[in-house]
């Protein structure tokens, strides 16, 4: 069985980008990148490849095949994918995309992976760790009307099948649907594996094949921003707080207790 | 008439503690707009729970029915929204930020081809264009970004549990309940749920917890997590976690707190070698009381935290939980 998997993946400011080095353009409202602090691969869109990559380690004849759409895409953090070992990539670059909003994004990603002839299952991230929108992979689903299963912690490929085991609160929900399908992944699937040096000496001969609006019949005016961003501004903290310091580090835990008590926080 | 529909979640045979937050929500706008709350709710629970939804300020009560919806299949709840926006075409529609309604309100807005923002804080009327605006942050929390609509019909607004105090039961408030008969194409209920298996820990739910413990990667390991447990039952409350602790492997997921775990909201929050990363506190930034233990005076933690000690927590933890369990006593 030939098995073909799209996987959607974006390239995002790196999350753990310190709050302090965190700053805002008032003009453009956009989030200026740190000095020094390259973009990475979003991690549960890297969740998402490793969820690939196991269905291909079971499946062999499988295609893993990323799509990323964006601009100012730096090759050395883009790539990675491809040196965990996926097959092809695909970039949507366009200068229009500059200040990309999720309703547009879902209508280019719906339309690159239609034309992505027989895929069977798409993967994506649960959110995306810069503008947490978390709702394009649900617009992908309903524009090529196909299942939507989320969160999944473990999936199984039966052939026209899926089923997965969907994280909730307290438990998990067993899904199953017909493919092809769109599953939403997130860390819970399992950490992403290591580009081996094999994996990232094959990724550094592998060019990505790179399309702009007009090679999948996008117009501008085709997109429908839905909503504007009319403000952005930095988080305040209105808390101050009070540091209790004993004797020693001992002493210190009593203080605090004493101190909630006093409060009547306790 | 446009009004403000809200999908009311029912647990066990009863509302969702997020039915009163979405009303109160949506009575913030209704308010505003001069018009209706009206709230869909599926018929598997108690009938008293119809009425409390008005008590608590919705005007209107859909009652929707099918196998389908009672297993929260989201595909049948998604078919039957749609239906139900056909018949009364509302202005806004609210979810909470919950494993349902975090999807069905992402994918309703897709159906419709409207727009939708995901966990929103606050919302309020634009006076000029009286469409809503949305508070959301993002950048995992190290931004807050408001939002407004382009367009109407109907504005879809996932609001973060917790972020909206419901009203207080007012039972002289009236509202019809209403029946509602929708037919929806089999086709379009896509997945099929097998089964559903609760891994509830045993003790008390995190959520419902009035304290809460809870340690990161500070710990250095699993074992330290006993010593959470032992101050969190002096209070009869729960212990939680980072998510790098979960990741770790050191707690299971269902601990996680955060951004991508639980949101909590209890009276006393105390973090135990937590840094305070902005994606972890999107999960407390609710709580009452905010107490920090960590050995680094520059942690993030300190600035949302209103009591703390700079320390180490082998050495801190000890004497304050002693200290905690004496002055409990007397
Ligand atoms: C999309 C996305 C979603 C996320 N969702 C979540 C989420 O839901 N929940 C979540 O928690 N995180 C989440 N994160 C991760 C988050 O960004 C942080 O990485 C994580 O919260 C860090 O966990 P921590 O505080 O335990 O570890 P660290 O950041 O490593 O902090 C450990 C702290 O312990 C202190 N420490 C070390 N030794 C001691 C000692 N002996 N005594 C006292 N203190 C000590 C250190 O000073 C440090 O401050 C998310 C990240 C992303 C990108
Ligand atoms: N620009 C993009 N390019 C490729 N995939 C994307 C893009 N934006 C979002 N996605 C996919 O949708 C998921 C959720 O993103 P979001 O809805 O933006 O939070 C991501 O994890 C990706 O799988």
């Amino acid at each position: 069985m030939s098995f073909n998997i799209v996987v959607c993946v974006k390239q995002v400011v790196d999350p753990d980008t310190p709050s302090a080095a965190f700053n805002i353009n008032q003009d453009k409202l956009s989030v200026i990148p740190a000095d020094g602090i390259p973009p990475v691969v979003n991690g549960y869109c890297e969740n998402a490849v490793e969820a690939a990559l196991k269905i291909k380690d079971s499946i062999p004849d499988t295609t893993v095949t990323v799509v990323s759409i964006g601009t100012n895409f730096i090759m050395d953090v883009i790539k990675k994918p491809l040196s965990m070992g996926a097959d092809k990539m695909i970039l949507v670059d366009d200068p229009n995309l500059e200040s990309l909003d999720p309703f547009s994004t879902t209508k280019i990603l719906s339309s690159v992976i239609s034309k992505i002839s027989d895929y069977d299952l798409i993967i994506c991230g649960q959110h995306a760790s810069d503008w947490d929108n978390a709702h394009v992979p649900m617009g992908i689903s309903e524009t090529l009307n196909i299942p939507c299963l989320n969160s999944a912690r473990e999936i199984d490929i039966k052939p026209n099948e899926i089923t997965i085991k969907s994280s909730i609160p307290d438990g998990y929900i067993t899904l199953k649907s017909s493919l092809p399908a769109l599953v939403t992944v997130s860390n819970e699937i399992g950490e992403p594996r290591y580009p081996t040096l094999k994996g990232i000496m094959q990724a550094s001969r592998k060019t990505p094949e790179k399309l702009s609006f007009e090679n999948i019949d996008i117009k501008i005016s085709d997109l429908s921003p839905k909503m504007t961003l009319v403000d952005l501004a930095l988080p305040v903290s209105n808390s101050k707080c009070e540091i209790l310091e004993g004797e020693d580090d001992a002493d210190s835990g009593k203080l605090l207790a004493l101190k909630l008590r006093e409060s009547k926080i306790i | 008439m446009s009004d403000i529909l809200v999908l009311a979640e029912t647990e066990n045979n009863y509302l969702h503690s997020t039915a009163g937050e979405l009303i109160a929500a949506g009575r913030k706008l209704a308010d505003e707009l001069g018009n209706q709350v009206c709230a869909v709710i599926t018929d598997d629970v108690d009938e008293s729970s119809f009425k409390n939804l008005i008590h608590l300020g919705a005007d209107k009560v859909y009652v929707i029915s099918h196998a389908e919806l009672s297993k929260g299949n989201i595909d049948a709840f998604v078919s039957y929204l749609e239906q139900i926006c056909i018949q009364i075409n509302p202005n806004v529609i609210l979810t909470s930020r919950t494993y349902m309604g975090r999807n069905i309100g992402a994918r309703i807005a897709y159906r419709l081809e409207s727009g939708v923002a995901q966990d929103c804080i606050d919302v309020e009327i634009d006076k000029n264009s009286s469409r809503v605006i949305a508070t959301r942050p993002v950048y995992g929390g190290n931004a807050v970004a408001r939002f407004t609509f382009n367009q109407d019909d109907p504005q879809v607004i996932i609001l973060r549990v917790k972020s909206f105090d419901s009203n207080e039961i007012d039972t002289t408030r009236n509202g019809s309940i209403e029946k509602l008969n929708i037919s929806i194409d089999n086709d379009a209920i896509k997945l099929k749920l097998i089964e559903t298996v609760k891994e509830e820990s045993e003790g008390i739910r995190l959520e419902d917890a009035p304290v809460i413990v809870a340690g990161g990667r500070g710990l250095g390991g699993p074992e330290p997590f006993k010593q959470l447990e032992e101050l969190a039952n002096i209070f009869d409350g729960a212990v939680g976690a980072s998510r790098a602790v979960c990741d770790a492997g050191w707690m299971d997921h269902a601990f996680q707190i955060g951004l991508t775990g639980k949101q909590v909201a209890p009276d006393v929050y105390i973090t135990v070698g937590i840094s305070g990363a902005s994606q972890h506190m999107a999960g407390c930034l609710g709580s009452r009381n905010i107490i920090a233990i960590n050995n680094d005076a520059d942690a993030n933690i300190f600035k949302d935290a209103s009591y703390g000690v700079v320390g180490d927590w082998e050495k801190v933890l000890p004497s304050f939980t002693e200290a905690v369990r004496d002055l409990l006593k007397s």
